[in-house]
């Protein structure tokens, strides 16, 4: 047979690791100002980009998809290539992803500062954007597909099984979850309303998890971890088992986001049921990961990739234990909205994906450079004090989101609440402090891992075509022993279907039912669209990421009904495009925010927290105060609420802005009477509006229909 | 378009329950068997692979 020689394309691995390395820091950086404005909100400099509800969105966005993303590609194109034997299938459709993927991270950037986000997490990126980064994400499918189907390797690799089942379920979840309607360049409202946005944002946000930051670094851990402990993975058996309960079973249990909340019963508990599965597989990959190193104990210590990846992977195992135990409802009740979130995240975030993402990076780059690391030591000191960095973070919020969480739910002897919200914000702020001081320990870290890869760059030379050699795939004859799994096992295409397949069925399941069943969503007569002042007031809302803050979500316990009200119902959010039920309460939930204080409370609180709540940290919006309101897109919103059904009389958008300048103008003259004298047409007079609506229309309900019944929660 | 009010009824939202169960164990079933009857030999040259780059 002819042996073939050919050239590793070394130079996108290149590409992508030093933007996984810029955009790391970037991203870390952005989390620890946003950490810091928690307990100091003068910090955010008082500027609309840079006030934490920009801030964070800009943070989870770089940290998930400018980050651990690159890092992913990095490795991904390092790995598969040398596991199929052959170059990436068009270096033009390399560098075209390389492109286009910087690009969207950057246009990201620019816009998520500006205010233009979607308001759902981790999918807030406008719909321009979400086209540019579906396009990119064909590009990098047909450049992987490509090079697998050109392979001069038999087998496929589990590693590649878990990039391509990444490949594919993440171009479902980000499709089905996009589909919005645009209003204008930047501006665009859900399809989905209420409930079923809710549903498909936590579908997606959960699997985002699953596929965006588990699925593409088990893949890696699967071929960097042998690679670096020279020995082949524990049980191969294993790792497929591994990989196909844990898609079928990932996809399943969204729902645990939304315990408790107006999601239809059935649902939460489906999502319960396979979230607590969940720890099968995941504890399998994870041991797996583990015993690959037994009897090389010894290596572990000397090598600081191998200690990186050791503390990853137990890390994934912490995170998957902790993920399963979070979705009880039980522990949900308490966790759910509180700190505890954000610690269990974050042992995700910083532990596995960060310190896998530095592992394969010490190990590519003075690999690529033919070299060894400039120092051991320093990246020793790395991997230290990113650990204690991790603990620093976590602990402490593990501990605020129980205390501050006990806090909410304590009442005195004679039945009233026992603590005010700003005392629970008061008690938990130097635990605040402590997390920021272990993010910035971490950070401290990567820094000393940029300059200690940029030393073994500068001491080795960058090899940009790496040559190696392997005998061609031949066709072979019907072989006799041609088994049935070698079906899978060898046909790329048949494993993608297989999977895609596998990931919609948990997916159908789960939401078609809500689309259909009208009963699902009980809707409530006195239940109306927001007036167009209203809905302009609610754009704010979402611009200024207010969500990132603040729940709109009141859970049927006694202490959230006792402190903000009557429980929420699935069908007073029917006209909510997109929902607003935020996933953490740093403020107090707002579902009833109406008709709770008068609106020059509001204007007051707006231009400055701190005046009418005293140690409040959320941020003053004095621009809101200035900004003119954009009446002249009043019309275009009409319309495009009207196309996904919100029952706005016909010809309504031209007559829109009349009603919206009567309503601000009764709202200002209603401010004039508290000595506060403003425009009408200014933003500050629609977003009080729209707090003013929040949760007041079941008021108008008979009787019958609002009574309380209480899940008292232990 | 108005997905709120797509279909008014669907019945019986309880056979969802029992389809699922269905479809889980016929998964399982069907991946375990083809796990454990790949062959030893298959498996370990496989898990070779990324060594021998
Ligand atoms: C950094 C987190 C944070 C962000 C972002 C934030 N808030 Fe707050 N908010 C708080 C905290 C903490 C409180 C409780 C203390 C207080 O009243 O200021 C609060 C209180 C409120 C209250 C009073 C609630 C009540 O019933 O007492 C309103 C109304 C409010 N916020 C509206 C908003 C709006 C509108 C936005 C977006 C423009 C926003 N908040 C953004 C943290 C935040």
């Amino acid at each position: 047979m002819q042996i073939e020689k050919f050239y590793y394309d070394n130079k996108i691995v290149k590409a992508f690791g030093l933007a996984t390395i810029v955009f790391g820091i970037v991203g870390m950086l952005a989390g620890l100002w946003a950490a810091i404005q928690i307990y100091y909100p003068a910090s955010s400099l008082n500027l609309a980009p840079t006030t934490f509800g920009r801030l964070r969105p800009l943070h989870t966005n770089a940290i998930i998809f400018a980050f651990v993303g690159n890092a992913s590609f990095a490795g991904i194109y390092y790995s598969l290539q040398r596991l199929c034997k052959a170059r990436m299938y068009s270096d033009k459709l390399s560098w075209m992803h390389f492109w286009g993927w910087q690009a969207i991270i950057v246009a990201a950037a620019i816009t998520l500062l500006m205010g233009k986000t979607t308001g759902k997490e981790y999918a807030e990126l406008e719909w321009p954007i979400d086209i540019a980064i579906t396009i990119v994400w064909v590009i990098f499918g047909i450049n992987m597909l490509g090079t697998i189907i050109k392979r001069r390797e038999k087998h496929l690799y589990v590693a590649i099984w878990f990039y391509i089942a990444t490949w594919v379920t993440v171009a479902m979840l980000h499709i089905v979850n996009s589909i919005e309607i645009p209003v204008s360049f930047l501006k665009s409202y859900s399809w989905y309303a209420g409930v079923q946005d809710a549903l498909v944002q936590w579908w997606y946000g959960h699997n985002a998890v699953a596929f965006f930051l588990t699925t593409p670094v088990l893949g890696l851990m699967y071929y960097f971890l042998p690679k670096a402990a020279n020995r082949p993975v524990y049980s191969y058996r294993l790792s497929i088992i591994h990989f196909w309960a844990l898609i079928f079973i990932y996809i399943w249990a969204g729902p645990h986001h939304l315990l408790y909340t107006a999601l239809p019963d059935w649902a939460q508990s489906l999502g319960v049921v396979f979230s607590v599965m969940l720890i099968a597989p995941s504890w399998g990959g994870m041991l797996n990961g583990l015993f690959t190193l037994r009897g090389a104990w010894d290596k572990v210590k000397e090598d600081p990739v191998l200690k990186f990846m050791v503390v990853a992977i137990t890390c994934y195992g912490m995170a998957t234990f902790e993920g399963p135990l979070l979705s009880l409802k039980n522990v949900n009740a308490i966790s759910h909205f509180s700190d505890w979130t954000i610690a269990h995240v974050h042992i995700g975030g910083l532990g596995w994906n960060g310190f896998l993402a530095f592992s394969i990076l010490y190990y590519m780059i003075p690999k690529m450079w033919g070299t060894d690391l400039y120092s051991k030591k320093l990246a020793t000191n790395h991997f230290w004090l990113g650990t204690i960095g991790i603990i620093l973070y976590a602990v402490p919020l593990y501990w605020a989101g129980f205390e501050q969480s006990l806090m909410w739910k304590s009442f005195t002897p004679e039945g009233q609440l026992k603590f005010q919200f700003m005392e629970t914000v008061n008690s938990i702020k130097p635990m605040y402090i402590t997390r920021s001081i272990g993010g910035g320990l971490y950070l401290v870290g990567a820094l000393m891992m940029v300059y200690n890869l940029y030393k073994t760059m500068a001491k080795g030379s960058f090899v940009a075509n790496e040559a190696a050699e392997a005998a061609p795939l031949v066709k072979e004859a019907h072989a006799k022993k041609e088994y049935w799994h070698r079906v899978i096992e060898r046909r790329p295409v048949t494993l993608l279907v297989l999977s895609l397949i596998v990931v919609a069925i948990g997916g159908l399941i789960e939401f078609v039912p809500t689309f259909l069943v009208k009963s699902n969503v009980p809707t409530i007569a006195s239940v109306k669209p927001y007036t167009p002042l209203e809905l302009q007031g609610r754009d704010i809302y979402v611009r200024e990421g207010c969500y990132t803050c603040h729940s709109q979500m009141i859970r049927p316990f006694r202490d959230e009904v006792s402190r903000y009200g009557e429980y929420s119902k699935a069908g007073e959010f029917v006209y909510d495009h997109p929902f607003q039920w935020g996933s953490k309460r740093t403020g107090p939930d707002l579902a009833r925010e109406g008709n709770k204080y008068p609106d020059s409370w509001h204007y007051n609180h707006m231009y400055d927290p701190r005046s009418m709540s005293p140690g409040s940290i959320m941020p003053q919006y004095t621009w809101l105060l200035d900004n003119a309101l954009d009446t002249a897109s009043t019309p275009a919103k009409i319309r495009a609420m009207r196309t996904i059904g919100v029952p706005y009389p016909e010809g309504y958008d031209l007559q829109a802005n009349k009603d919206l300048m009567q309503q601000a103008n009764s709202i200002a003259a209603n401010l004039k009477k508290d000595k506060i004298e403003t425009p009408p047409n200014v933003e500050i007079v629609a977003l009080i509006a729209y707090l003013q609506r929040l949760g007041t229309d079941i008021k108008a309900e008979p009787e019958k229909n609002v009574t309380t019944t209480i899940t008292t929660n232990k | 378009m108005k997905f709120i009010h797509y279909l008014e009824k669907i019945s019986g939202v309880e056979i969802l329950g029992l389809v699922s169960l269905a479809i889980f164990f016929l998964f399982f079933t069907i991946m375990l068997t083809w796990v454990f009857r790949t062959n030893k030999q298959t498996l370990k040259s496989i898990s070779q692979i990324p060594l021998d780059n």
